[in-house]
Parts: C-alpha cells; sequence; structure tokens
C-alpha cells in the first residue's frame, strides 16, 4: 500500500499539537505585519470622513471586532456539528479554543460601537436590532463558557455545548441581514463585493486591519488548543512523551 | 501622504479623541493581554503536568 497524504491524521491531537506549535509563530507575524500595515493607511494615510468627521476611524477595528465575533461563532458551530456527528476528540478543543476570543471581539465591537454611537448618534446603547442581536451573540459566547465549565466530564460538556452552539447559530444571519430586514438605526454594510461605498486607502485599511485580527484569532486559538489538547490527552504516550521532552 | 498636519492633530483626532482612543486602548490592552495570558495558563498547566507525571512514576516505580 502506497503512503498517501491523509488529511484525517491532522484530526488526531498528536498530529495536530506539533503542527499548531510551528503555525503559531506564523500567524502571530503575520497578524503584526497586517495590523502595522491596517494602521499606517487607517490613522496616517486615509483622508478624513465627509460626515463623519475623524470620529469614523473607530470602524478600523469595529468592522473587522465585528466580523470575528460573528465568523468565529460559526467556526464553532461547525466544529459542534462535527463533533456531534462523528464524535472526533478535536471538535471539542477547538469550541473550548475559540470560545474567550469570540467574545472579545463580541465586546470589542459592542465596546468601540458605543464609543462611535456616543458622538455619531448621541447614545452610547440603543435597543436597535443590530446591537441587541451583537449583544445576544455575547451572551451566546458567555453562554457556553459557562455551561461547559459547569460540567466535569469533558464529553459531556462538548455535547451539551456543541447543542448550544447549534441552536445559537441562527442568531449569525439574523445580526448579518438586521439592517437590511429592519430600519434600524445602525447603517447598512459599506463593504460589499460589488461596489463599496468608501474611498480606497479606507477600504484597504479596514481589509488589512480585519486580516489582522483573522490570523490574531487563529494565533490565539491555536496556542489555547494547544493547553487544553496536554490537558485532556494527559493520559496518552504522546503526552507523555510530550512532557518528557519538554524537561530534557 | 500622511493626511495629518501635527502630531497634536493626530492625537487631538478632530474634536473624536477621546472617542477613537477609548475604541483602539481597550482593543490593544485586550490583544495584549489575551495572548499573555493564554501563554502564561500554558506555562503552568505545563509544569503541573510534568509534576503528576513524576508522581505517577515515583509510586509505579516503588
Amino acid at each position: 500500500m502506497t503512503d498517501r497524504f491523509n488529511l484525517y491524521r491532522y484530526a488526531s491531537p498528536a498530529t495536530f499539537y506539533p503542527l499548531a506549535g510551528r503555525m503559531i509563530p506564523y500567524f502571530a507575524a503575520l497578524s503584526v505585519l497586517f495590523g502595522l500595515a491596517g494602521l499606517y493607511l487607517g490613522m496616517l494615510v486615509a483622508p478624513t470622513d465627509f460626515q463623519q468627521g475623524e470620529g469614523y476611524r473607530i470602524i478600523f477595528i469595529h468592522v473587522p471586532a465585528s466580523w470575528m465575533s460573528m465568523f468565529i461563532y460559526l467556526v464553532m458551530a461547525f466544529w459542534a456539528a462535527i463533533g456531534l456527528a462523528f464524535n472526533t476528540r478535536l471538535s471539542g478543543m477547538m469550541t473550548q479554543a475559540l470560545a474567550p476570543t469570540g467574545a472579545l471581539m463580541a465586546f470589542l465591537s459592542l465596546w468601540t460601537g458605543a464609543l462611535w454611537g456616543k458622538p455619531m448618534w448621541g447614545a452610547w446603547w440603543v435597543w436597535d436590532a443590530r446591537l441587541t442581536s451583537e449583544l445576544i451573540l455575547l451572551f451566546l459566547y458567555i453562554g457556553f463558557m459557562a455551561l461547559t465549565a459547569a460540567i466535569d466530564d469533558p464529553k459531556r460538556a462538548d455535547k451539551a455545548g456543541g447543542l448550544l452552539l447549534l441552536v445559537g447559530v441562527v442568531n449569525v444571519p439574523i445580526i448579518y441581514f438586521s439592517v437590511k430586514w429592519w430600519n434600524t438605526l445602525h447603517q447598512g454594510s459599506s463593504v460589499n463585493l460589488t461596489k463599496s461605498s468608501m474611498a480606497q486607502t479606507m477600504l484597504w485599511g479596514m481589509l488589512l486591519m480585519a486580516l489582522c485580527f483573522w490570523m490574531y484569532a487563529i494565533a490565539v486559538a491555536l496556542l489555547r488548543a494547544r493547553t487544553i489538547m496536554l490537558e485532556r490527552e494527559r493520559h496518552t504516550d504522546w503526552v507523555k512523551a510530550e512532557l518528557a521532552g519538554v524537561e530534557r | 501622504m500622511i493626511y495629518w498636519n501635527s502630531f497634536a492633530d493626530f492625537l487631538a483626532m478632530g474634536g473624536y479623541g477621546f472617542y477613537v482612543w477609548g475604541s483602539f486602548g481597550v482593543t490593544v490592552l485586550i490583544m495584549a493581554l489575551e495572548p499573555i495570558t493564554a501563554a502564561r495558563t500554558q506555562k503552568l498547566t505545563i509544569a503541573r503536568l510534568k509534576r503528576q507525571l513524576r508522581a505517577e512514576n515515583r509510586n509505579t516505580a516503588e
């Protein structure tokens, strides 16, 4: 039999652990590079906005944080579905590793949104469809972490948490389309695939910041996933070998 | 290329300084603290698992 490339191999923690360890520095470096380029364009080069003045520059973090808060949730729901369907060990570790980063992104989205809303709308907070559904997303992240932390057996925790994630996934399209479905105070999307209402430098600044946040989330989630893997697989031979190797 | 006339202009953000720097400040803080906390947890976990492993090996050797 020929030794062919097998994707399933990487679903095994023993293979994933060293691979993740090698990839983290690259994702971290990419995040810093994209971040510096994005901040340079967004904060130093991009012109002012004719309606919002310099306050618009908050979007360079508000939009990437909001995108990531939704995207991370979708990735977690994907892992939860895989875990519930195929009972894979890696899935529960990935949802656990991603949840805190997703919660922080949802918090940053709300925080920067409040600081933008005060000067532009005159209110830190309004019960608008977009804002309310994003707040529910933050509660879903916190609920997932609290629920899984409250169950001692990791397998049962993964199952209960996975169900919560799958039920809550309905909220993501609600957030995304809220500005179309309802008459919201929150403005519609400034970026879309066919035409964009933004200046070129603003658009590039925002896309670079989005890449920065994306690489950041991957790096920090992999870092956390490695810790969870050691903890959960501590009785296996590969973890014992790994720990003995670290000791040398 | 640079849009700003002076560093003071940059800091003032056309009167939106508090809101812009309040947003960026908290974001930078979180994106610095989160990896530091995660790395610290990893270090502590590895140290604890190594202690447990050594204790197990001692018990089986006796």
